[in-house]
């Protein structure tokens, strides 16, 4: 192992800051969804890293493999939800979700 | 074999993070969801340098399988409407939001620099076999088993509620319309969600 952990850890730190700037910045529902995709990968990267370094058992690698059946499942129904917004108000922006608003 | 691994890891970086950088600020869905593939390709890249065989598999099957692939169906089915156009209004609240969130990850990355010191990251040192399906596979079937087999109920659930989501109430299957017009037409959407879901 010839490459530092820490700079996993901070690859996962720059990519989950990119993925909670993208959710925060964006409108566009389905890049919303993308950047919290990017967020769990990120989440992920650390997960293994760690196991990486405490190598008795895979608690890391395990607990990720759930995080990634999870995380199909939420883009399952994410994207369910995002083509029932669009039947409804013809637009995947989230602004125009401002039917409970005023 | 140094000088490839660091390069190895050098590739991976760069497309996971550029891909992220792709996804965020691209205009166009389609264009984010190709930038969202690179990052999980660089990802899987990383999960082989880390010794987690398995996991770069299922990475590959799962997210560049499955979900790019979903995203894409829906770009695709939503046409031109899913180009937003740009912003208007305000947009200073945001703007607050992300450059908090910018920071502190720079904060974080900073933190992380700091705190591993000389011996504080080494690699734990560990079996050939380490991260390979047969101990992944043993773990998750002996002491993991509920956990996994409630995975499989919860996907079930995520299935059956994802149909029902996006198949509407009113929609008649036995109609098809062959122009592909989505944008001014709502029905003609529904329906086209009703032959891909």
């Amino acid at each position: 192992m010839t490459i530092p952990l820490n700079y996993f850890l901070i690859l996962a730190a720059a990519l989950f800051a990119t993925g909670a700037v993208g959710f925060l910045l964006r409108r566009n529902l389905l890049v919303l969804l993308m950047s919290i995709e990017l967020m769990l990968n990120a989440v992920n990267l650390t997960l293994v890293t760690f196991n990486r370094m405490h190598g008795a058992d895979h608690n890391g690698q395990i607990l990720a493999f759930f995080i990634i059946a999870i995380a199909a499942a939420e883009a399952a129904v994410g994207l369910a939800i995002v083509l029932a917004f669009f039947r409804l108000r013809n637009s995947v922006r989230s602004d125009e979700a401002n039917t409970l608003k005023n | 074999m140094k000088a490839f691994e660091v390069a190895f890891f050098v590739l991976c970086a760069l497309l996971t993070f550029g891909g992220g950088l792709v996804t965020v600020g691209s205009r166009r869905p389609i264009r984010s969801a190709m930038g969202l593939l690179t990052t999980i390709l660089g990802i899987a890249g990383c999960y082989l340098l880390l010794s987690a065989e398995f996991l770069a598999a299922i990475q590959l099957i799962v997210y560049a399988g499955a979900v790019v692939i979903l995203f894409i169906f829906v770009v695709m089915l939503l046409g031109s409407a899913a180009t937003s156009p740009p912003d208007a209004g305000s947009a200073i609240p945001r703007y607050v939001g992300a450059v908090t969130f910018l920071l502190s990850g720079i904060g974080a990355a900073a933190l992380i620099l700091r705190a591993t010191g000389e011996g504080a990251s080494e690699a734990a040192k560990v079996a050939d076999d380490f991260g390979s399906i047969e101990r992944l596979g043993h773990e998750i079937f002996t002491s993991k088993v509920v956990p996994f087999e409630l995975t499989g109920a919860l996907l079930l659930v995520a299935v059956v509620g994802a149909l029902a989501v996006a198949r509407g109430k009113h929609v008649d299957p036995t109609q098809r319309r062959d122009d592909s017009s989505d944008r001014d037409d709502t029905p003609a959407g529904s329906k086209e969600a009703e032959e891909v879901s």
